[in-house]
């Protein structure tokens, strides 16, 4: 008789406790991730302004968009943003590969040298672009003073508000703090790395930089497009370093998509606009990714690691 | 032509010595297997004559060519890995032709000698295929086809079956003595296992802790082994090794076991031992045989009975367990008849092709 009555309650139980159980994780995404998505789509439809509440309901259509597409400037920050991806993640790479295979090679403190490589991440981006801007500084910075006393150079160089330097300096910085997340995904790669084929290539006729070129390289490209996925995310939101080092300037010659939506969005108090642009960013930020997914995936599928 | 010399090769891990002063003349065109356990050297002989390790001492050549400090590139050589070690990134013809690419041969070339190796070895049918999508043995005949295409002086065998199962074992080996018997090359191939030893070799090399201990003919080394390490390793099952004394009885010398169990020593041999020498009788399974279920023997013939403890049943002949004097002993039956356990049996023994051995060094006393 009992059994009668409990069976109803646990079958709507049953119905229930899935649901129930994802409910928070849903809630979650949905206030945090979801809403707040939405809410800043829809304002890159207003004339929102952060000082006047009111224009929040002051729909524009497209026009915010209309408004920063034939705006040149920024067109040359979502270009130089480009440049600026596409160089550092090169020389992250480069270097990184590098400095992996040089330390595959050690055979005693390795593991010392691998830890000594990570010191750079362990420092927030805001401390690593005030050290480097006052290493830069044109006229108490360690870099002019050396040049100078080494005779290299007589005037003072202004690195970070010349053209081409600025962009320079910032790229170095970026470089310097962020190489060692190549260096120890490829590093990863390598140790996972069979040594048969290596060997079977050496005996096959190739010189060591064919084995690298023919045997080593391609087993590493998917470590490679990992790094390179997380690490187009990571400079492609780039801000913080920037702000810091020049603050998108001088005359706007170092502003990055990210600088301009911030300036925009809280000095100028434009959000509606700000959010606009901050759409194209992700949409740019989706290409890479996407880019960067199928290189990998097409890489892993010949490894045998996929599907 | 390409024959292989090693005069006193060492090598060195650091400060210890895992090969011992190796001397080797391998012929133009011969099979020759190094054989032993684990740990005795014989990979790494092998990986020094392809150049994959560094010769600590002594001399290699290859087809009178010195190639101590020879990149393994330049040493003209061919050589399959246990593991495959085909390329994973690259499509079974690329695997193929990747040496030849290398050699920067015309792409003509290319595609003809790798249909060419693809031929011998059927294995056209999976051309266009990566390493991941192929079985074991498929994988092992790409790589014996990189190893063909390349026609190279020398091809270098290092343990290449010992990853593939029984059945596909054994079939692979016959298409290796096949590969060799169309493809005239030298051959050294590396193994544990004493059967593809016995099967494929024109010489063998059985090694031990980084010493040679004998080199010869398949038989040679099965009929007449040096010591009682190639006596208990090569053939199967392993040789009967029973400790013993020498003694004088009934005007012949014995060779006494422990309980009293005696055997006369083979008449080849009574000049070789003296009275109380201790020695080690040894005889392989075939040459121990129940009477009528038994080889015809040539030579003198001994008489023995012995309980059977367990038989193992293999179809043309039976495996027989006993005890004799404290060691354990196998023994064959032919044309078998079920065997209780526990019966007692008369045996025949082959005399003339028994062994003995100096207890103390182990070492055959045929000489």
């Amino acid at each position: 008789m009992s059994s009668d009555h409990i069976q109803p309650r646990r079958k709507r139980s049953r119905d229930w406790t899935p649901a129930l159980l994802l409910s928070p994780a849903f809630l979650v995404l949905i206030f945090v991730v979801l809403v707040p998505l939405l809410f800043s789509l829809y304002t890159s439809f207003t004339n929102y302004r952060l000082i006047r509440p009111e224009t929040l309901y002051d729909w524009i259509g497209i026009r915010n968009y209309q408004r920063i597409f034939s705006d040149k400037h920024f067109w040359s920050a979502f270009g130089r943003t480009i440049v600026f991806l596409t160089i550092a993640l090169n020389l992250e790479f480069i270097l990184g590969l590098g400095i992996a295979l040089l330390i595959n090679r050690i055979t005693w403190g390795q593991r010392t040298l691998r830890t000594i490589m990570m010191f750079p991440m362990m420092f927030s981006p805001i401390l690593v672009g005030y050290q480097f801007k006052f290493i830069f500084n044109d006229n108490i910075g360690i870099l002019n003073n050396a040049l100078q006393d080494l005779g290299l150079s007589d005037g003072a160089i202004a690195w970070l508000v010349d053209k081409p330097l600025g962009m320079f300096t910032i790229i170095f910085a970026e470089v310097w703090m962020s190489t060692s997340v190549f260096a120890i995904l490829l590093l990863a790669g390598l140790f996972a790395m069979p040594r048969d084929p290596l060997e079977a290539a050496k005996v096959d006729g190739c010189n060591p930089w064919q084995v690298f070129r023919h045997i080593t390289l391609p087993f590493l490209m998917p470590f490679a497009f990992i790094a390179m996925t997380i690490r187009s995310l990571d400079v492609a939101r780039a801000y913080d370093i920037v702000d810091v080092m020049t603050g998108g300037g001088p005359a706007g010659r170092t502003e990055l998509l990210w600088t301009m939506i911030a300036r925009v969005g809280y000095d100028n108090s434009r959000m509606g606009q700000a959010n606009a642009m901050a759409y194209v960013s992700i949409m740019l930020s989706i290409a890479f990714t996407y880019y960067f997914f199928t290189k990998l995936i097409a890489a892993r599928k010949y490894m045998g690691g996929a599907e | 032509m390409a024959d292989i010399q090693l005069n006193n090769v060492t090598k060195n891990y650091g400060k210890l010595e895992v090969v011992h002063g190796i001397n080797l003349d391998i012929e133009h065109n011969e099979f020759v297997v190094l054989v032993g356990p684990s740990g005795c050297g014989k990979s790494t002989t092998l990986r020094m004559i392809a150049g994959l390790e560094e010769i600590t001492g002594g001399e290699i050549s290859i087809g009178g060519r010195v190639v101590n400090d020879l990149a393994p590139r330049k040493r003209d050589i061919s050589m399959v890995f246990q593991n495959y070690a085909l390329y994973p990134h690259m499509t079974v013809r690329e695997n193929l032709g990747f040496g030849l690419k290398i050699a920067k041969q015309s792409k003509d070339i290319i595609e003809q000698r790798v249909n060419e190796a693809a031929a011998i070895l059927s294995i056209e049918d999976l051309m266009d295929r990566t390493p991941a999508e192929l079985s074991g043995g498929q994988r092992q005949r790409v790589a014996m086809g990189r190893a063909i295409v390349r026609h190279p002086q020398v091809f270098l065998f290092d343990e290449p079956l010992s990853n593939l199962d029984a059945k596909l074992r054994v079939q692979m080996r016959t298409e290796i003595k096949r590969l060799h018997q169309k493809v005239k090359t030298t051959i050294v191939y590396v193994t544990h296992d004493q059967v593809e030893a016995m099967t494929l070799a024109d010489r063998i090399v059985v090694m031990k802790d980084g010493h040679i201990v004998q080199v010869g003919a398949p038989l040679d080394v099965f009929e007449r082994p040096v010591d009682t390490f190639v006596a208990s390793f090569i053939g199967s099952p392993p040789m009967n090794l029973i400790p013993g004394e020498i003694a004088l009885q009934d005007g012949r010398l014995h060779v006494v076991f422990q309980a009293e169990n005696t055997m006369p020593v083979p008449r080849d041999l009574a000049d070789k031992v003296v009275e109380g020498q201790k020695v080690i009788f040894g005889f392989r399974a075939d040459d121990m045989m129940p009477k009528a279920h038994s080889l015809p023997i040539l030579g003198e013939a001994y008489d023995l009975r012995l309980a059977v403890d367990i038989a193992e049943p293999l179809g043309t002949e039976t495996l027989l367990f006993s005890t004799f004097s404290g060691a354990d002993i196998q023994t064959k039956m032919f044309n078998p008849r079920r065997v209780e356990p526990g019966e007692v049996m008369d045996f025949n023994c082959a005399l003339d092709k028994t062994h003995l051995f100096d207890a103390q060094t182990g070492k055959s006393l045929r000489g």
